[in-house]
């Protein structure tokens, strides 16, 4: 066969049909800007899309907790405790009837076999819940005074539990709202101290090198060496229990962002280490440019989306740290609500078995977690827009 | 010798006996093991207005000695003189601060226009850093000027807001040409400028670079790892091997005349473009010898189909010919061999015919 001849029909062939095919996609692909690229990306991403979106709507409740609560954290009825989730109807199960959405109170009743308090629904007593009903009294966002709810119970003396309520009759799901407060931002605080921590040291250690980076090296190693949690334990028991909840508060995001700066630390100084190996950065610096503007202009722009990715990922990480400090009674303490610290009343097998409802925050921490997970993915496609 | 004596006024660049060698590291202790010896002991001078061609396999170092000049490299030993307005400048040994004004005089043009230009930069602001970081005019004056230069590289000024992704290669490369330029540099170390481009843009970009040169009176150290590039656009060319120069020659008598071994191998392994032209093709055995360990003697003699004994032992220096000062060439045998050339004058002439 003549190997030639064929070698250059291929070639011609190939050619022609690279045209051809890529002339749609570069065109457009041409016409966008970078900022346009990685928004068409992320959107293409629709798992990801929907956890942003999830995210922001969790993030709205508990910012807005008073209006979305239909009780403050602490409001608590001895009548009910450990009530179980009460159904919201719309239809009477006797008469068939259909009527705005309503409840039935409870009413407790020792069991004189078992000695527990069992709930039974008094159907005598239609009770409709409210839109925008008056009740508790709240700051909105801490500063406004304001005692208008979402929703709730049209008659004060019963009280409606959509989540059950816990040893003290306080409302679970108000609670959990209180909760993500301290939760979320948990994630939130901790992965900021992170991100001006890490990345800071990270970029000085990559550009410089030397014995500044040697020895952030083994620091980081020695850090990283102890497995994660026992070290959280520790550090968070180390937090003096004298201190107000606030500062408990406090120790316990710098004790999680302890760990996570050490990870992002290493992300940036590899990134670092690659970008200034790039010829643009050796352009600027053939032409002069000082150390803090090929920073500025050159490492920041091409790592903070990196950053971005390995932050993002890194708050369920904390969030989950949080949680499992309260959990064990060393994270936030009360009068502070957490998801972790409600998730204690859970602690005990007979609980989960008599009041699984205590159950219900840890549904919101895997909610939380998997959807930061999933965005965290979305921009991690994001950050490279010219791959296809 | 005094810093000024025995150079040419012509002569814009005058580099002696530079040495870079990379330590490598090992071990825990991050202990100096060796080094390589990227750039061992070159001297060459560039003329203003020249183009000197430096052309060598990969891994010889012609990088680093760009690199160097342009003191993204710090070199290890040597000298560097470099003509200023105030005279000549040893270059090698200035610090950051000294080195500012000089950067405005020698400026880089880097092989791949992918990794060369910050994708999130846009055009326009990509060749107007070098103004931006000498503080060069205002901003109105930047922009004007940016896009004078866009007009001259031949993209127009219509580009400025594009990102260096929505360009072909051939543009982003006359994106890096223009800034290049943009501070009006007279000294343009150009290394491998087309070789990541593809063959029917890579005649336009040669053919711009000359352009510019002749417009703006510019010289260039022009880096190809192959003479077939160099051939049509260098007046000098300088063939490396192994961090040393074998020969330093007009690119005709380069082509005419090859005095070097390794001259004559990297000759034959261009395919002869001349009208019916054949040639018997040798090619050259074995891999280029590791920097680290460089061999004894002539550093080419493993791989010379011609090395004696002599070549073994003694490193040969590069000094002119007898009968020919304008080429040098570092090599025991230059007199006893005659080497093949590329093509005879005979063939030069008919090749040039057949040009125009
Ligand atoms: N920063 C560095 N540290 C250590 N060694 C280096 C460094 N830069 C280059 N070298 C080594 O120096 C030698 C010369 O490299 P250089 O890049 O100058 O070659 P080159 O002639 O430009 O090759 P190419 O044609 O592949 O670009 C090589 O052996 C290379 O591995
Ligand atoms: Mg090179």
């Amino acid at each position: 066969m003549n190997k030639l001849a064929g070698n250059g029909r291929r070639f011609r062939l190939f050619g022609l049909r690279k045209k051809h095919d890529e002339r749609d996609v570069q065109d457009e692909y041409q016409l966008l800007t970078v900022r346009q690229l990685m928004i068409r990306k992320f959107l293409r991403n629709r798992m990801a899309l929907l956890s942003f979106i999830a995210l922001v709507i969790i993030y709205l409740v508990t910012l807005l907790a008073g209006f979305f609560a239909p009780y403050t954290a602490r409001d608590a009825d001895s009548k009910l405790t450990y009530s179980p989730p009460m159904a919201i109807r719309l239809q009477d199960p006797e008469t068939g009837h259909f009527h705005l959405p309503f409840f039935y109170p409870l009413r407790g009743k020792r069991n004189m076999e078992t000695f527990q308090l069992e709930y039974v629904e008094e159907r005598a007593k239609r009770i409709p819940i409210q839109f925008f009903v008056r009740g508790e009294p709240y700051l909105a966002l801490g500063v406004i005074a304001w005692d208008v709810h979402l929703f709730g119970s049209s008659d004060p003396a019963e009280r409606l539990h959509i989540m059950g309520s816990d040893v003290r009759g306080r409302d679970l799901f108000s609670r959990i709202i209180y909760g993500g407060q301290v939760s979320l931002s948990v994630g939130i605080f901790g992965v900021l101290i992170t991100i001006a921590v890490g990345s800071v040291i990270g970029t000085l250690s990559g550009y410089y090198g030397g014995v500044f980076d040697n020895v952030v090296q083994r620091v980081i190693e020695t850090i990283r060496s102890f497995p994660q949690l026992p070290l959280w334990m520790a550090l968070a028991a180390a937090i003096p229990p004298q201190w107000p909840p606030e500062w408990v508060y406090a120790g316990i995001v710098v004790v999680l962002a302890f760990i996570n700066w050490t990870g992002l630390s290493r992300e940036a100084r590899g990134l670092v280490l690659s970008l200034k190996e790039r010829d643009y950065v050796h352009a600027a610096e053939a032409s002069g440019a000082s150390t803090a503007r090929i920073v500025r202009v050159h490492l920041i722009p091409n790592m903070a989306s990196h950053i971005i990715v390995t932050a993002t990922l890194a708050v369920p990480v904390t969030i989950l740290g949080e949680s499992a400090l309260s959990f064990l009674g060393i994270g936030v303490r009360p009068p502070m609500v957490s998801w972790g610290l409600l998730l204690n009343d859970a602690i005990k097998i007979q609980n989960i078995v008599l009041y699984p409802w205590t159950l219900f925050p840890g549904l919101f921490i895997l909610v939380a977690v998997i959807a930061y997970n999933f965005l965290g993915d979305g921009l991690r496609d994001m950050v490279d827009p010219f791959s296809r | 010798m005094t810093p000024t004596e025995a150079v040419g006024a012509d002569v814009i660049l005058e580099v002696r006996d530079l040495r870079l060698h990379f330590p490598i590291k090992a071990g825990l202790l991050k202990k100096t093991v060796g080094y390589v010896k990227a750039v061992d002991g070159v001297s060459f001078s560039v003329y203003a207005g020249e183009t000197l061609g430096l052309v060598g396999e990969s891994g010889s170092g012609k990088t680093t000695i760009g690199r160097c000049i342009v003191r993204l490299y710090k070199p290890t030993t040597g000298i560097m003189r470099f003509r200023t307005k105030a005279g000549l400048v040893n270059i090698a040994e200035l610090d950051k601060r000294e080195l500012q004004p000089i950067r405005r005089d020698i400026q880089m043009l880097f092989q791949d226009p992918n990794s060369s230009l910050n994708a999130r930069m846009r055009v326009g602001d990509i060749i107007a850093e070098p103004l931006d970081i000498h503080a060069i005019g205002t901003a109105a004056e930047r922009r004007t000027r940016v896009e004078d230069l866009l007009e001259h590289v031949g993209l127009g000024a219509e580009m400025y807001n594009r990102f260096p992704h929505q360009l072909s290669g051939g543009q982003r490369q006359r994106v890096g040409v223009a800034r290049a330029l943009s501070i009006e540099p007279r000294l343009v170390i150009c290394d491998e400028p087309v070789s990541a481009l593809d063959v029917s843009v890579q005649a336009q970009v040669l053919n711009l670079l000359s352009d510019l040169q002749e417009e703006l009176g510019l010289t260039y150290v022009f880096i190809a790892h192959d003479l077939s590039v160099v051939e049509y656009i260098s007046d000098r060319v300088m063939v490396m091997y192994l961090g040393k120069l074998m020969e330093t020659a007009p690119t005709r008598k380069i082509f005419e005349r090859p005095t070097h071994p390794y001259t004559e191998a990297l000759l034959n392994s261009i395919p002869k473009r001349i009208r019916g032209g054949h040639r018997k093709r040798y090619v050259l055995a074995g891999d280029i010898p590791s920097p680290v360990n460089p061999p004894s003697g002539c550093v080419f003699h493993t791989r010379c189909q011609y090395a004696k004994d002599i070549c073994k032992t003694e490193t040969p220096p590069l000094q002119p010919l007898p009968d020919d000062p304008e080429t040098s060439v570092a090599c025991h045998l230059a007199e006893e061999v005659t080497l093949q050339p590329y093509y005879t004058a005979e063939e030069r002439r008919v090749l040039e015919a057949d040009r125009a």
